[in-house]
């Protein structure tokens, strides 16, 4: 090309400074929204292979139903690593609220009663994680790590350290009963599902805990409320580690001062593998699903197989360090062009 | 060989050989040029200033100097021979170095374990040598004459301090060509003057420079020839003597600017924001002024005047120790940005990355933000109605319509101020603060800017505007608010208003006028 020669006119042959997107398909874009069913599906094919058994309807709806209380677990935590935060005490909500339903349960008072004392215990305890990391601006992840502690020595303190047995529980049927043959916590957890979709796709809150993870200034000069939406993540993880407490000690008919141990980082787990950015703001709740469903099916596949205990722990480790390693590889292809129509965008 | 090889396409040849040619450089990503047949050329002992408006092609110009893309065709030559650069390794070996926009030090080491990075002396018994590393980090900085304790952390020194050190490293490393991409963006006005006494001492010691910027004045202060490109394409390369500021803005943007700051000059009407004694409690304020509808009025004066702190603490984002806030004659002081919204007060921030923008969110998402409460019917959002009601804003600032389900980070910086201003657009808020609204956007984005400014005062919308850009502050404002430590100290007509005048204020310089405003 030769010099130009300047001419005022050039002005409206100026090519559109936005490229166009580019054509044909692109993998990068595709592979962000359903990878993870891509796994999913993969696995579920490799197991219906060599798992004996696994692809009978009986088995599935076990799945189905062991699955339940960490994705309930998962549900919540969405909400919390969305808006950038972490919950390190859902499993030991889980339990003070399993006891605090069955005490309930135990001392009389009708099963709706139990299972709301049950709920509204998880909920003061997300309140609390939330009030102590919004708005005296601890770090979430002491704060947590702290209510985790103090939370499983209630639940100790509480049972005086043995379990609560009581056969004749009144709201058993949440743990052990079906309806329309599918079981009870299976429909509970999709329920959970479609109003967490809900609230995180449809309503104003919902794009404000979006908003927050992704940019907490931003967000508040935008004028949301930071420390109410930030507070809200940790009640709505409370609402449902309560939940999954009471559907874990109606399971197990009885108050289990251990239950959820360890299931926090399950239910972190899960969120991580389902597409999920620990940095925040970035996230699909169905991807929290399919990362549930993964690790269930994993550990239900590896148990057909017959496969040991201790070499089952480090199958499930290793897929966990993969989720992270997909997770920081994501977080490198936003800054690179990871996409070929964002690729094209950024040259313009 | 004499003379240069692109010599035909120049309209000046030198008998010397230079330094680096590129010649005939064409890259593309996906369906975009985003280099078409450009040339550059570059001397020992020269500052080569290069331009354009965003999206022009210098950066993935200079990405492909510094071995991060490489170029579909065309020939890179160094001293003559031809070379490949595949590389950020290759391009050190080479002996060029680039100075990015985001520094690539480590804030959490020392400035001297920074100067040793991947080169660390060590003892005999194989341990860090940790005096030889400070003793040659001193050195390394006494070469750019800055004066830093090697042994203070990175992450503690000004950004200016923390560039002089990378400027150090790749001094220290014998650069022979150094890249400056946009490099006074963050620096204080001595800073800037450091690091040009630091760059006439590396011409002067034959190093060959390529200087980036927006910023006219700078690049006419140190440049000593100009390479201009449009979309992608070589426009030309001048001897600073031959040609004037006019000629360049010209060639950035293929026409003439003269309008650029076109403004309908309108009688504004009642008062609109009333802001009386409002203070910090920390040596802003007390200030008072009062915004018409239909007014723009420019808050000017030094960084660190106040105007920033003024503009946070009319918006809510920081809480005033006194003072008081009215819009349209009601109380509108607000503890919260969110109250300053619900009361009719916008603010587009500074710092449009941190303070403004979800970068990782998609463009409709950004701009929707704010107004998501207009759009609910029983707790659900409408999302066709704000999906229409954001494709009105992007249609007004002339934002491409397959943009809204992109990542607002892939547009080009003028695109997503224009993307922060939509937000607001959108929310038909009474009163509007722009903090810095065009910078680091380019010619282009920067008139539409205008235009809408000077529509919402139209509208009967009151507007407060800071602005470093003098021209930009006096070109676009009806009056001027001069602002020194902490205080508004002057009251400027836009109209009569020259920019030494607005200096003179802001700096202290000027005659006493009784602390009486007049217009």
């Amino acid at each position: 090309m030769t010099n130009q020669a300047l001419n005022p006119q050039d002005a409206d042959l100026r090519p559109e400074a936005v490229a166009m997107p580019a054509r044909g398909f692109d993998f990068a874009y595709w592979w962000d929204r359903v990878g993870i069913l891509v796994v999913l599906i993969a696995l579920v094919a490799l197991m219906v292979v060599i798992a004996p058994n696994f692809a009978s309807v009986n088995n599935l709806l076990n799945i189905a139903r062991s699955i339940s209380i960490n994705a309930i677990l998962a549900a919540g935590m969405t909400f919390v690593i969305l808006a950038a935060g972490i919950d390190l005490s859902v499993g030991s909500i889980l339990a003070v609220a399993g006891v605090a339903s069955v005490m309930t349960g135990i001392a009389g008072l009708p099963a709706p009663v139990a299972i709301l004392v049950g709920v509204l215990t998880g909920a003061l305890a997300g309140l609390i994680n939330g009030l102590l990391s919004s708005y005296l601006a601890l770090a979430a992840f002491i704060v947590t790590l702290g209510t985790m502690t103090f939370l499983r020595g209630l639940a100790y303190t509480m049972t005086d350290g043995q379990p609560i047995v009581s056969n004749t529980l009144n709201f058993r049927d949440i743990g052990n009963g079906y309806i329309a043959g599918i079981p009870v916590p299976v429909v509970i957890m999709v329920i959970v599902y479609v109003a967490a979709w809900f609230v995180l796709e449809r309503t104003r809150y919902g794009r404000h805990v979006y908003a927050v993870g992704g940019n907490a200034e931003a967000a508040r000069l935008a004028g949301i409320n930071v420390k109410r939406v930030l507070t809200s993540v940790y009640v709505i993880a409370g609402v449902c580690a309560g939940l999954a407490g009471v559907i874990f000690s109606a399971r197990v008919v009885s108050a289990q001062p251990t239950a959820g141990g360890g299931y926090e980082l399950d239910a972190i787990a899960a969120v991580v593998l389902g597409g999920t950015s620990l940095v925040g703001g970035r996230g699909r709740i169905y991807g929290t699903l399919i990362g549930s469903i993964i690790l269930g099916v994993l550990s239900t596949g590896l148990i057909l197989m017959n496969v040991q205990f201790f070499t089952q722990l480090l199958i499930k480790g290793l897929v966990i360090i993969l989720a992270v390693a997909i997770d920081s590889l994501k977080q490198r292809t936003l800054r690179l062009p990871w996409s070929k129509a964002i690729a094209a965008q950024k040259a313009a | 060989m004499t003379g240069s090889r692109i010599g035909p396409t120049m309209t000046t040849t030198t008998s010397r050989q230079p330094l680096l040619q590129l010649e005939g450089i064409t890259k593309r990503f996906g369906a975009t040029l985003a280099l078409n047949n450009v040339h550059f050329d570059l001397r020992a002992g020269e500052v080569h200033a290069l331009m354009g408006e965003n999206g022009a092609g210098k950066s993935t110009l200079m990405k492909i100097l510094a071995g991060n893309v490489t170029r579909d065709s065309g020939r890179i030559l160094m001293d003559g021979n031809e070379i490949d650069i595949r590389s950020p390794q290759e391009a050190v070996s080479h002996g060029i170095a680039i100075i990015h926009q985001e520094l690539n030090t480590v804030p959490a080491m020392t400035v001297a374990e920074n100067l040793a990075l991947g080169r660390e002396p060590s003892t005999r018994f194989g341990a860090l040598d940790r005096r030889a590393m400070i003793s040659q980090a001193r050195e390394k900085l006494a070469r750019v004459g800055a004066r830093i304790d090697p042994r203070s952390e990175l992450g503690q020194l000004s950004i200016g301090m923390q560039q002089m050190v990378e400027i150090a490293r790749a001094v220290s490393e014998n650069a022979k060509i150094l890249v400056l991409d946009e490099p006074t963006a963050a620096l204080s006005r001595s800073e800037t003057l450091h690091l040009f006494k630091i760059i006439n001492e590396l011409r002067d010691a034959g190093v060959g420079l390529v200087y980036i910027s927006h910023r006219m004045e700078e690049v006419w202060e140190l440049g000593d020839r100009v390479t201009v490109f449009r979309d992608g394409t070589y426009v030309g390369t001048r001897e600073k003597t031959e040609i004037s500021p006019p000629d360049v803005v010209r060639m950035m943007v293929g026409r003439n600017l003269e309008d650029l700051y076109h403004h309908d000059r309108h009688s504004p009407g009642e008062v609109m924001l009333d802001v009386k004694d409002l203070t910090d409690g920390a040596g802003i304020g007390p200030v008072s002024f009062q915004v018409r509808a239909g007014e723009v009025v420019a808050l000017s004066g030094l960084i660190g005047a106040g105007r920033t702190e003024t503009a946070r603490m009319i918006f809510g984002a920081d809480r005033p120790r006194g003072g008081t806030v009215t819009v349209q004659g009601k109380a509108a002081l607000a503890s919260s940005p969110a109250q300053a919204i619900a009361r009719g007060i916008a603010m587009v921030p500074e710092d449009r990355k941190d303070q403004a923008l979800f970068v990782s969110h998609t463009v409709e998402d950004n701009i929707a933000v704010s107004s998501l409460g207009g759009h609910v019917n029983a707790g659900v959002l409408q999302r066709t109605r704000i999906r229409n009601a954001v494709k009105k804003q992007m249609e007004r600032l002339h934002l491409r319509q397959n943009a809204l389900r992109l990542p607002v980070s892939a547009l080009s910086g003028g695109n997503q101020q224009k993307a922060v201003l939509a937000r607001w657009l959108m929310r038909e808020s009474d009163v509007l603060i722009l903090d810095e609204p065009t910078r680091g956007v380019d010619i282009g984005a920067k008139s539409e800017i205008y235009e809408v400014i000077n529509d919402l005062a139209r509208a009967g919308k009151a507007i407060l505007v800071i602005s470093s850009d003098l021209p930009e502050a006096i070109g676009i404002s009806d009056r001027l608010l001069v602002m020194r430590s902490g205080q508004i100290v002057h009251e400027l007509n836009s109209r009569t208003a020259s920019e030494e005048d607005v200096m003179s204020h802001a700096t202290g310089t000027a005659a006493q006028t009784n602390g009486e405003f007049h217009d």
